[in-house]
């Protein structure tokens, strides 16, 4: 029953290696005394080559299954009318989705079960066998595939005139080189540090809260308490509020004045336990934007890093190497908490020309 | 062969269907006299695929990438990839007013405004989650088979090139709609390319048209989604097939089934018939998916914004070995030296997995210059014939897991109210020694396999039959295993480790030394197949 479906050739059973004898095959054991190939086993008949009654009860199902298909697709169809998507009603939206869905579903598993169930239950499936030809090219092939090269080398002169040759090969590299300098236009004619190290905050500017925009009073700032800051004048911004925004947004919190750990030189960076730190993560970028208040930890949710407000941010956990920078800050006459200047030192992910 | 003779055999054999047919026949020919695609009928018509569920992960994926294209298509009719800012105005009332993206609010208007805008939506994402895994999966049935083995090296290095590109279309996607957690990714990845040394803050700065996030970045992305990564994966995907078909599917060892041949279903009617069933099949499945279960529900998580980020958010699936390896960085590994600052927290995560992904990718020419084989393979490896290799992919996958659940290790804490530190601490050690245990469990197990398979052909199945001789003895009757069976445990090909010998002038090289080392670690324990000499000693004790 082993019929080669191309010529009906015996099968060379035993022998597993290809490509001929002189094929090195390394440290591979080969044995002579290995056990024979004993060919196909005998086809086994399905219950719906034998018994005609089963095979029309396949048939059956099958074009039945084709049918529901059918049923499926108009069901979607009709769903696609019969609920619309009404603005009033935000449950529309799932129903809509919900029977449109469950229509095509139908649509698309009894189609592709019944063609499935066709082909395992109806065609024939008596395993046919082709032979494997090496995927190299035969000795002729291969012999006159080189004869085109060298007449071609030949007839071009490619290898003989050096000078044409060599030359091509330098206006080939150089001409896709302009493009490399086209995409400097990809950003804009400025310089990237200089950016990067400054933000909005300045000398002067309130602390207001974030998205609201209202100013934020010293008084307002009570004990244990955290608020989302971010530049008075932020919202007001014409271009670049979210560019601005990713640079300095900042953590307000308010200790005990004898919790915080200061630095000898940030000793009036603070004011009366308040304390302002950017809240872009010095490791990647997120905003460390989860304060645990008994502890006085901040916790970036992206990568795990945590920084200890009450020791000037420094990091006691995760990827992140440098405290998170401070902003110095004030009380203005009116009792708002200001800026006493910009960052110190460039916020967020660290950069190779930061240092 | 010249043209005349080519076209003039199928045209006999069209004129000779002719009598019988009808509009069929004369279209065929209609066809035929202008594409000569009889031609292509005859080679291909009757090609053989074996078949095996295995060979079904390549299908889904293949499937699932045309569901993608099918309900992409669908969504750029609808989605606007601009940064402009607008006031969202459309049905979802809760994010009424509310300042964000153009693209942002298409996507909005495609989820609530577009009647099965959301479900193409969802179907898409799904058929994407699902194109990544299948391609995952099939990688790991074709490396732990040896399916890569000559001649199939370049085909796996082209799969590999698409499981990358794959990736890249996932990630670009995720980050087109513009909502908090796309843009956070995408703060992520600036972070992350920030990090590398000299050229890095230029490549991010260059990316997002200026600072980050800018108003360039969706623009740019949504041109490499929809042109430029898809037309490369339809090419790559081309070539791909064109390797199946010059190469011939491969096969399990099987009772008749040899290297010299490929025994299974004609493309027509069958394989047709079971392939193209299935595509409706992965179809329906994906559409069952979107039709119950939410996923991106960008109305959630609002437009982007630097400044708010919830807790427990987790990139799609494919992007958390990544996320897990920032994660599990040690602290305090960034340095100021040399003319810039070096940040290793970032670099230890980009050069390790970009190391392990190269191994991953040149696995196939490693493996082929330990063995020296320069034969075919069409016969695939049961997993336990190939020990050392199944160990080596054990402990890849581990190393893989291992990150992979780190992206986790925000939620395990607080799902198992574990500490987070414990949990890193935990993941890292499962990272470094995890694969090690992995490997060893993994080689032990499989050459345990192969004396069972061993028993099991010289001795025959335990029958659980007691029966007492006359002297008194109790012994269980084996019952011999028939010889269909019996091939399956025998067929497969047996290395041993090498012994280096001096080369011509006399020396030995280090490369050689490298590769005897290499060898002896493969092949050192090695189980062969009986031989029938064997067999014949072992009929001897029992009988």
């Amino acid at each position: 029953m082993a019929k080669d479906d191309n010529g009906g050739k015996e099968l060379a059973a035993a022998d597993s290696s290809h490509g001929g004898p002189d094929v090195p095959v390394g440290t591979a054991v080969v044995t002579r005394d290995a056990i024979a190939n004993p060919g196909f086993p005998p086809h086994d008949l399905r219950v719906t080559d034998v018994d005609p009654k089963a095979e029309r009860r396949a048939e059956r199902t099958v074009y039945t299954l084709f049918y529901v298909s059918v049923v499926g697709s108009v069901f979607a169809i009709a769903a696609y009318m019969a609920f619309p998507i009404n603005p009033e009603d935000p449950g529309s939206v799932r129903e809509n989705n919900l029977f449109i869905g469950l229509g095509l579903s139908l649509a698309l598993l009894a189609l592709g079960i019944g063609i499935v169930h066709w082909g395992k239950a109806l065609m024939s499936n008596h395993e046919v066998i082709d032979e494997r030809h090496p995927v190299r090219g035969s000795e002729e092939t291969r012999a006159r595939a080189v004869e085109i090269f060298e007449i071609a080398n030949e007839e071009s002169g490619f290898g003989r005139r050096t000078l044409i040759r060599n030359s091509l090969f330098a206006a080939l590299i150089a001409f896709p080189l302009p493009a490399v300098v086209l995409f400097r236009g990809l950003g804009p004619d400025t310089d990237p540090i200089e950016l990067l190290s400054q933000t909005m905050w300045k000398k002067g500017t309130r602390l207001a809260m974030d998205p609201s925009g209202t100013p934020i009073r010293a008084v307002d700032v009570t004990l244990g308490s955290a608020f989302h800051v971010i530049p008075e004048g932020l919202q007001d911004l014409e271009y670049g509020k979210l560019e601005e925004k990713a640079k300095a947004a900042v953590l307000l919190m308010r200790l005990k004045p004898e919790d915080l750990n200061e630095l000898p030189e940030r000793k009036d960076w603070s004011y009366d336990g308040i304390v302002a730190y950017s809240k872009i993560c010095t490791h990647v970028g997120c905003p460390v934007a989860l304060y645990e208040q008994q502890t006085h930890h901040l916790l970036c949710p992206c990568h795990q890093s945590q920084f200890d407000v009450s020791n000037h941010c420094e990091v006691i956990f995760g990827p992140a190497k440098r405290p998170l920078p401070q902003l110095p800050i004030a009380v203005d006459a009116e009792g708002y908490l200001i800026a006493q200047s910009d960052f110190t030192e460039p916020v967020g992910p660290s950069f190779w020309e930061r240092s | 062969m010249t043209t005349t003779e080519s076209s003039a055999a199928p045209s006999t054999a069209l004129a000779a269907k002719k009598k019988s047919g009808g509009l069929t026949a004369a279209a065929s020919n209609y066809i035929d006299e202008r594409t000569s695609i009889s031609g292509a009928v005859k080679a291909l018509g009757r090609k053989v695929f074996p078949d095996h569920w295995s060979f079904m992960l390549g299908e889904v994926a293949l499937y699932s990438f045309v569901v993608i294209l099918l309900s992409g298509s669908f969504l750029t009719f609808f989605f606007q990839a601009s940064m402009s800012e607008v006031h969202y105005d459309g049905s979802f009332v809760p994010l009424k007013g509310i300042e964000m993206s153009a693209a942002m609010a298409s996507t909005l208007d495609i989820s609530f405004d577009v009647r099965g805008g959301l479900l193409m939506r969802q179907v898409h994402h799904w058929a994407a989650l699902l194109f990544v895994a299948a391609i995952g999966l099939h990688m790991l049935r074709v490396y732990f088979t040896g399916a890569f083995r000559k001649p199939r090296e370049l085909n796996w290095v082209i799969g590999f090139i698409l499981f990358i590109l794959a990736m890249a279309e996932g990630f670009t996607g995720y980050s087109l709609p513009d909502d908090l957690l796309s843009g956070n990714g995408l703060r992520i990845i600036d972070g992350m390319v920030k990090g590398i040394p000299l050229v890095g803050t230029w490549i991010t700065f260059l990316l997002f048209g200026g600072e980050f996030p800018g108003t360039d970045i969706v623009g740019r992305l949504y041109s490499l989604h929809i042109l430029l990564l898809p037309a490369i994966i339809v090419a790559l995907i081309a070539m791909h097939l064109v390797f199946v078909v010059v190469h011939k599917h491969t096969q399990y060892p099987g009772a008749g089934r040899t290297n010299q041949n490929v025994a299974g279903a004609p493309i027509l009617p069958l394989f047709a018939a079971k392939g193209g069933g299935f595509f409706f099949l992965v179809f329906g499945v994906i559409m069952l998916m979107a039709t119950f279960f939410t996923i991106n529900p960008i109305w959630n998580y609002g437009p982007y914004d630097p400044s708010p980020v919830s807790a427990g958010t987790q990139p799609d699936w494919y992007i958390g070995f990544a996320d897990g390896a920032l994660r599990l960085v040690p602290p305090g590994l960034e340095f100021v030296g040399l003319g810039g600052t070096w940040s290793f927290n970032i670099l230890i995560p980009l050069v390790g997995l970009g190391l392990f992904i190269v191994l991953v990718m040149i696995y196939p020419f490693i493996e082929a210059w330990i063995t020296g084989d320069k034969r075919e393979h069409h016969i695939l490896d049961r997993p336990r014939n190939a020990p050392t290799r199944t160990a080596i992919g054990a402990a890849g996958v581990t190393f893989y897991a291992a990150l992979w659940a780190a992206a986790s290790s925000d939620i395990i804490a607080t799902h198992f109210q574990v500490t987070m530190e414990g949990v890193i601490h935990t993941m890292q050690a499962l990272t470094i020694l995890g694969p090690f245990a992995a490997y060893f469990i993994a080689k032990r197990t499989c050459l345990a396999l192969q004396k069972k398979d061993r028993e099991i052909v010289l001795h025959g199945y335990e029958s659980g039959r007691i029966v007492r001789l006359p002297g008194g003895e109790y012994i269980e009757v084996h019952q011999p295993v028939d010889e269909y069976e019996r091939w399956k445990l025998v067929d497969y090909s047996d290395y041993k480790p090498l012994m280096i010998r001096p080369d011509d002038r006399g020396r030995i090289t280090v490369g050689q030394r490298m590769r005897a080392g290499l060898s002896r670690w493969f092949f050192e324990d090695r189980i062969s197949p009986v031989s029938t000499t064997e067999i014949e000693q072992a009929h001897g004790d029992h009988h």
